[in-house]
């Protein structure tokens, strides 16, 4: 059982997302914890294998959302009640004004929750990322079209070259290979 | 494998009853779409350099007009008092209306967790942006001194001055710039993974540089895979009131006046209705052509359409309740303007824009009842044509019979556009197309990653029915059950 650093994995390539499935809950059943699948399109099952657990995105929409309020308001209050105030259309120029302040307020919270969304997606992702070891793999372009992958990464304690390669063959895929670092 | 021609000449036979016709695959959607973007220049197709031809000579047509409007101002439109807005809010209040569709199908069609959608909804999201940049012209255009723009913003200033945050018309800045760039990032982020797609595809180096710098190296991992849903279904749950707030605080620019036919409470959940009805006008005006030329009959068919027109139907008939709600105010108030405004309407001197709009909004879609006509693509173009042009008779109706008669005579006018009225109007419909056809040519039409998850749903929705029936069937002997992989409910 040695780890091997001097190769970032091995990975094995499938036809079907169902056999991806199969062989992700077997190597998950065998030990494997350090892993990844790669697929044209996501499979809610396959990720729950290779990534158990919260994504994350979640907390960081809601802080970013709320930031994003707060700014409207906080702006709205001080431009309309502090810095520069006045009765207009009747409207009264204290914080029973409350209601006019909504549509800001709300708009500028989603604004800000969105950047959140999607940049902290792109930030847990580790995206933008051009170059990436797997992508050396033959046969890995198929992986954005119709082909499935499964790689057990070297960083796992339970990984030995010889030994997780024959795992993986057993597991019947079209082809196992070795992810050069 | 770059070169493939994008026109594909033998369609299945379509019967109206599934969301993917049989026989894809992983392989032949990811082809059939991902070529499209990847043909050499000198092979895109013709009818692609004719209708972009034409839109670009309308595109110059914008540019002469709003340099005109720039240098003269505003007085060379028909605008005058008492009506103060035309043509450019007219167009602005129609342009953004057309966007929300849209978004109801991106974001609100995906919480409500109808696969159908997957097929059209890049293409209505992109015709979000294009409409909501032709809208976003405007608001800017229209300001008498459009140079200072930027007031309407809160920035750090030495003159001590804010914008007004109680009006509507500030309101929109906000709504419309947060729905624009939400739209955008929204877009965008659906396109990664079809990026690398494209990236993957790509035999041309230079083009695979630039599909894999967009793609900013997507590699499919399931981790990502994981984080990325959450956060377009986030994205979604956002922009579903984004797009319910943002029509609705432009309704507001009407509600917050005093003028008889603005001041009607039912005008944000009417005006969102409309502006879906006129959006999904829009966009099967737009799919139709773009799927039998590109030969995207398998992901956008029949049934996709059937479904559309009902959207249609039922957003129309929300209209036509808005309307019997206008014409009961009026009548019901005991304010004799407000009854003299239905007098305007039905004999003034712009009488013609509503009868026209009655007819257009109220008549012409009752033959959407009938699945004949649902299912029948002419009339499916007739029907959103006549919609399209009845929805800007609405807020032609709305704005200009609104202002032209209000309540002193002696400031009654009439409005008529003048050619830079219609010219900048025209001018805005060539920057749409313009940008629809650079769409077309340089990015997938159609959400691939999310046809191959609808097909692999529909795959396993077919296996569970087999076995279903198998286990009801088991004394059936040779019973062949030759269920299409793609028939859905």
């Amino acid at each position: 059982m040695q780890a091997s650093n001097e190769i970032y994995g091995v990975m094995a390539e499938f036809d079907s997302p169902d056999s991806l499935l199969a062989a992700a809950k077997q190597a998950r059943a065998a030990g494997y914890r350090k892993m990844d699948a790669y697929s044209p399109f996501p499979l809610e099952e396959v990720s729950h294998e290779v990534m158990p657990g919260d994504t994350g995105v979640p907390r960081i929409v809601l802080i970013c959302g709320l930031i994003g309020a707060s700014t409207g308001f906080i702006t709205q209050y001080i431009g309309e009640f502090i810095d520069y105030t006045y009765i207009i259309g009747g409207r009264p120029n204290n914080i029973t004004n409350w209601a006019s302040m909504i549509p800001i307020t709300f708009e500028l919270g989603i604004l800000f929750a969105a950047f959140g969304a999607v940049f902290g997606m792109l930030a847990l992702n580790g995206l933008p990322m051009p170059y990436h070891p797997v992508f050396n793999v033959p046969h890995f372009e198929r992986a954005s079209q119709d082909a499935f992958f499964l790689c057990i990464e070297s960083a796992d304690p339970l990984f030995d070259r010889g030994q997780t390669s024959q795992f993986l063959r057993s597991l019947k895929p079209l082809q196992v290979s070795e992810v050069a670092n | 494998m770059a070169q493939a021609q994008p026109i594909r000449t033998t369609p299945q036979p379509d019967t109206g009853d599934t969301y993917l016709l049989p026989g894809e695959t992983y392989t032949s959607i990811s082809s059939t779409i991902g070529d499209v973007p990847l043909t050499a220049p000198l092979k895109t197709p013709r009818g692609w350099f004719l209708g972009f031809a034409v839109s670009f000579a309308l595109l110059m047509v914008f540019l002469v007009s709003v340099t005109w409007l720039l240098i003269r101002g505003v007085g060379i439109w028909g605008i005058n008092i008492p009506v103060g807005w035309g043509m450019d809010i007219i167009n602005f209040v129609w342009w953004i209306g057309i966007g929300h569709a849209g978004t109801l199908i991106s974001a609100i069609l995906l919480l409500l967790n109808q696969g159908w959608r997957n097929s059209i909804n890049r293409f209505a999201e992109a015709m979000t942006l294009f409409a909501v940049a032709c809208a976003g012209q405007y608001p800017i255009l229209h300001l008498g001194r459009p140079w200072l723009f930027y007031w309407l913003i809160p920035y750090p200033n030495t003159h001590g001055m804010w914008p007004n945050f109680r009006s509507a018309l500030d309101w929109d800045v906000f709504a419309v710039s947060t729905y624009a760039t939400v739209s955008i990032l929204f877009w965008l982020v659906g396109l990664l993974p079809d990026f690398a797609t494209l990236r993957d595809r790509a035999t041309n180096p230079l083009v695979k540089r630039i599909y894999g710098l967009a793609a900013c190296g997507w590699r499919g991992s399931a981790k990502h895979w994981h984080r990325y849903e959450m956060a377009s279904l986030l994205l979604a749950g956002l922009s579903t009131p984004l797009v319910l707030s943002v029509h609705s605080i432009i309704s507001l620019d009407f509600a917050i006046a005093q003028v008889p036919g603005w001041q009607v409470t039912v005008f944000p959940p009417y005006f969102v209705a409309g502006a879906v009805f006129a959006g999904f006008a829009m966009v099967l005006l737009l799919m139709i052509p773009v799927r039998s030329f590109y030969g995207f009959q398998s992901y956008v068919t029949i049934r996709h359409l059937d479904v559309m027109a009902k959207v249609m139907l039922a957003t129309g008939m929300i209209v036509v309740y808005g309307y019997f709600m206008e014409v009961f105010g009026s009548l019901y108030s005991s304010s004799k303007y407000e009854q003299y405004l239905l007098y305007n309407r039905l004999s003034g001197p712009s009488a013609w824009a509503y009868y026209g709009l009655l007819f257009c909004n109220a008549v012409a879609i009752q033959p959407l009842w009938f699945r004949r006509v649902r299912q029948n693509i002419p009339a499916l173009m007739i029907i959103s044509m006549i919609i399209s042009v009845g929805m800007w008779l609405e807020r032609y109706v709305i704005i200009v019979i609104s202002l032209q008669r209000e309540f002193l005579p002696s400031s009654w006018d009439v409005y008529i556009p003048t050619v830079w009225d219609w010219s900048l109007y025209l001018g805005t419909i060539g920057l749409f197309f313009t940008l629809t056809f650079l769409f077309i040519r340089v990015l997938p039409m159609i959400n691939i990653f999310e046809i191959r998850m609808f097909l692999h749903q529909e795959t396993e929705r077919a296996h569970r029915n087999a076995a279903a029936h198998g286990h009801s069937h088991d004394q059936d002997h040779g019973h062949d059950h030759a269920h299409s992989p793609a028939s859905a409910d």
